[in-house]
């Protein structure tokens, strides 16, 4: 028996819970994500969110939440949702919440705060075995302030303080891995336009407890520089060249989930995007580009027969 | 029933009392003994509360207005540079109208780093939304965190409010105190008023939201000032009751001896206590000299003060803290509110900055601000604010320097020989 019930597109809720019209930019990976985590989900949900493009989902006095949401600071969401699931249990404890009264809490934030200031709460939040969601939209640089260099910010992508020459001269970080380290309940890597397999991911996430992340790399057209209709095209260009690996971690194991079968040349990938042109024009620097394509071969020869599923 | 106390306990039986559901902690000297005192207590079941230690103040003030403002009802402690670490979310929270209790054990702040005490770190805090109760005994502690979660939980007033005691002199002073009977505290302090519950499944709300533009911003700011101005009146009502169910009083100020009193000397916390002892000895050489304590420092009691000041011949205001490059922070704050009386002929004021980092207030140097003070209503020449200090001080001052000096001579000569 599967342990979760969406196998194809025709699964996926028809409906859609997430109200239009918010402040958000059009083409938005990271709003395409959390409107098809939310169609899953539901709206029993609690969403606790940091400083970050989200911040202007809710503007007073418009919500397009049907549930909840708080707005807490860029370093501590985490904690925000520990407050929350605490007072909850407490007075379901204490007989003053009905169990069916009971919410759903998610931490919701970008990249910059869920691999830099916010890293504190997190790692707190794991040690604490926090029954929790945390998803995390990764456009890969600080996206509300205009696109500076964020911990998540790859090799080789001009950014606003990074702005010349080769651009980001170093890695992305590991978010996946310094969760999983810490053996949390779940761990998985999505992304809007494979709404599939983000919704098997979210469906298993939801029916579980302790700590669970989602990370979404969610493609940016006013940080990335391409124009809003390419959204999912270089979001499934990052699955198909293996740029953006989707995996999940449970039990100590990490699965990868769809394993593109003949990678195409990451360069597909960048030549779509703004922040990647100077690797194109006005000379190939064959160097770096190289040095990226090496990179995620490195990466995908480093994955095991067991890391993939039969 | 009456137990041996220390300021932290006090503080620690107040959130029994009060019979809180939630405890997010996080340890520092001199907080650190109200938060192992609550950890026992939740542990062997004495306490029906849940406590979680989280990463960081800034966390554990985050996930104490969160639980807040889910319903439970929530105390905290901290102190220092943990209140300064917090210090974005003391400004949040108070903005989402959590109420909850946080108590803060007053330390000085780095640099140089110290243990002791002073008020800058609390009064750090002064424009945060926290309403601010300042306490002198072990007993008042207690007291003051009963009576908080009322202004706080109010209706009318929907704020957080920081209960504060000074490090050391009183987080670690044994005093008698009077342990309320639970049931009396029930009957004071009713249960949560779960009408303004977030989050569960059938009222969702979205909390804390963005606004655009001055205006609304502006209305919600507003509010939160009205609402804590609100305290002034509620305050009396609160106190009446803490009085008539447990015999005790504590006024938004503390008057001591200020009946006839032409010199009115003013401080807050528990170095106040040393001025007392100081009027109680200038009183018998024939002084007419008084004590006023503040205990209410926001909203502040600007009616009140005025009406304890306005018709003095001298004040003189002792600050425990420093504004750099102004001054004390109290001294402007009650000068201010008597200049908005007009008065014909006002009092004058004397400023004097002492006890910071701990250090004492000697009952000479109350003679001395005495007469300085009195001098100065003679005159009508008000001196500039003075820094306590004496030349034994900073003789022994010098002497740490020279040990200094010696210490890096005798490193740079070993280096220079080889060795």
């Amino acid at each position: 028996m599967s342990d979760t019930h969406i196998t194809r597109m025709k699964d996926l809720p028809s409906t859609h819970l997430l109200g239009a019209g918010t402040a958000l930019c059009a083409g938005c990976g990271g709003l395409e994500t959390l409107k098809e985590v939310y169609d899953i989900l539901g709206p029993n949900t609690v969403f606790v969110n940091a400083a970050g493009c989200m911040t202007l989902m809710s503007i007073y006095p418009f919500t397009p939440f049907r549930g909840s949401w708080l707005y807490t600071a860029m370093a501590s969401a985490p904690a925000g949702a520990q407050g929350i699931r605490d007072a909850l249990d407490i007075m379901k404890k204490k007989g003053r919440l009905p169990a069916d009264q009971d919410t759903q809490v998610v931490v919701l934030t970008g990249d910059g705060s869920a691999s830099g200031m916010g890293l504190s709460a997190t790692s707190g939040a794991i040690d604490r075995n926090l029954d929790f969601i945390y998803l995390c939209y990764d456009n890969e640089g600080y996206g509300n302030t205009g696109q500076q260099t964020s911990a998540e910010t790859p090799l080789g992508a001009r950014t606003s303080t990074d702005a010349v020459g080769v651009g980001f001269p170093r890695e992305k970080k590991d978010l996946f891995s310094i969760w999983a380290a810490n053996r949390p309940a779940y761990v998985a890597t999505v992304i809007g336009s494979e709404p599939v397999d983000l919704a098997k991911k979210i469906e298993k996430a939801r029916d579980m407890k302790g700590p669970r992340l989602i990370i979404s790399l969610a493609p940016c057209p006013t940080g990335w520089g391409y124009t809003p209709e390419k959204t999912i095209d270089i979001g499934r260009l990052a699955v198909k060249t293996g740029v953006w690996p989707l995996k999940e971690y449970v039990d100590g194991k990490v699965t990868h989930t769809v394993v593109p079968g003949s990678r195409r040349p990451v360069e597909e990938y960048l030549a779509l995007q703004g922040r990647f042109a100077h690797l194109f024009e006005p000379a190939r620097n064959e160097t770096l580009l190289a040095e990226i394509q090496q990179r995620v071969d490195d990466y995908w020869q480093g994955v095991s027969a067991a890391q993939v599923p039969a | 029933m009456r137990k041996l106390l220390t300021g932290n306990g006090a503080a620690a039986w107040g959130a029994r009392l009060a019979d809180v559901d939630y405890i997010p902690a996080f340890p520092i000297t001199p907080q650190t003994e109200i938060i192992e005192d609550l950890g026992r207590w939740t542990a062997s079941g004495e306490m029906p509360a849940h406590m979680v230690t989280l990463d960081s103040e800034h966390s554990m003030l985050t996930a104490a207005g969160a639980a807040a403002a889910a319903g439970a009802r929530t105390f905290s402690a901290t102190s220092s540079q943990g209140l300064l670490y917090g210090m974005e979310m003391l400004y949040t929270i108070a903005g989402w109208r959590a109420p909850f209790v946080l108590v803060n054990v007053s330390r000085a702040l780095a640099a140089p780093v110290t243990l002791e005490p002073d008020h800058s770190d609390i009064l750090a805090a002064r424009d945060s939304g926290f309403l601010q109760i300042h306490c002198a005994t072990c007993q008042e502690v207690l007291d003051s965190i009963l009576m908080a979660y009322r202004l706080a939980e109010h209706p009318d007033i929907r704020l957080p409010v920081i209960v504060n005691l000074d490090g050391f002199y009183l987080s670690f002073t044994r005093e008698p105190v009077t342990l309320p009977e639970p049931g009396d505290v029930t009957v004071f302090l009713p249960p949560v008023n779960e009408e303004f519950a977030h989050f569960r499944r059938d009222k969702p709300v979205s909390h804390a939201v963005s606004v655009l533009g001055g205006g609304p911003y502006s209305y919600f700011r507003y509010e939160m000032h009205l609402a804590s101005q609100r305290a002034l009146s509620v305050y009396p009502e609160i106190a009446a009751d803490f009085e008539s169910k447990f015999g005790r009083r504590h006024d938004m100020l503390e008057c001591y001896r200020t009946e006839d009193a032409d010199i009115v000397f003013v401080m807050m916390g528990s170095f106040a206590t040393k001025a007392k002892d100081a009027v109680d000895r200038l009183r018998n050489s024939g002084e007419k000299v008084g004590l006023v304590r503040p205990r209410l420092l926001r909203p502040f009691p600007a009616e009140a003060i005025c009406q304890a000041l306005a018709d003095r011949r001298g004040i003189a205001i002792l600050d425990q803290n420093l504004s750099m490059g102004m001054g004390g922070v109290l001294y402007s704050e009650i000068t201010a509110a008597l200049f908005r009386l007009h008065l014909p002929s006002p009092p004058v004021a004397t400023s004097f900055i002492g006890g910071l980092g701990g250090r004492d207030i000697r009952t000479e140097e109350f003679f001395e601000i005495f007469k300085v003070t009195a001098e100065a209503a003679d005159s009508g020449k008000v001196p500039p604010p003075r820094l306590l200090y004496t030349e034994q001080e900073l003789r022994e001052m010098r002497k740490l320097q020279a040990i200094a000096q010696v210490e890096e001579s005798e490193l740079i000569r070993l280096e220079e020989a080889g060795t």
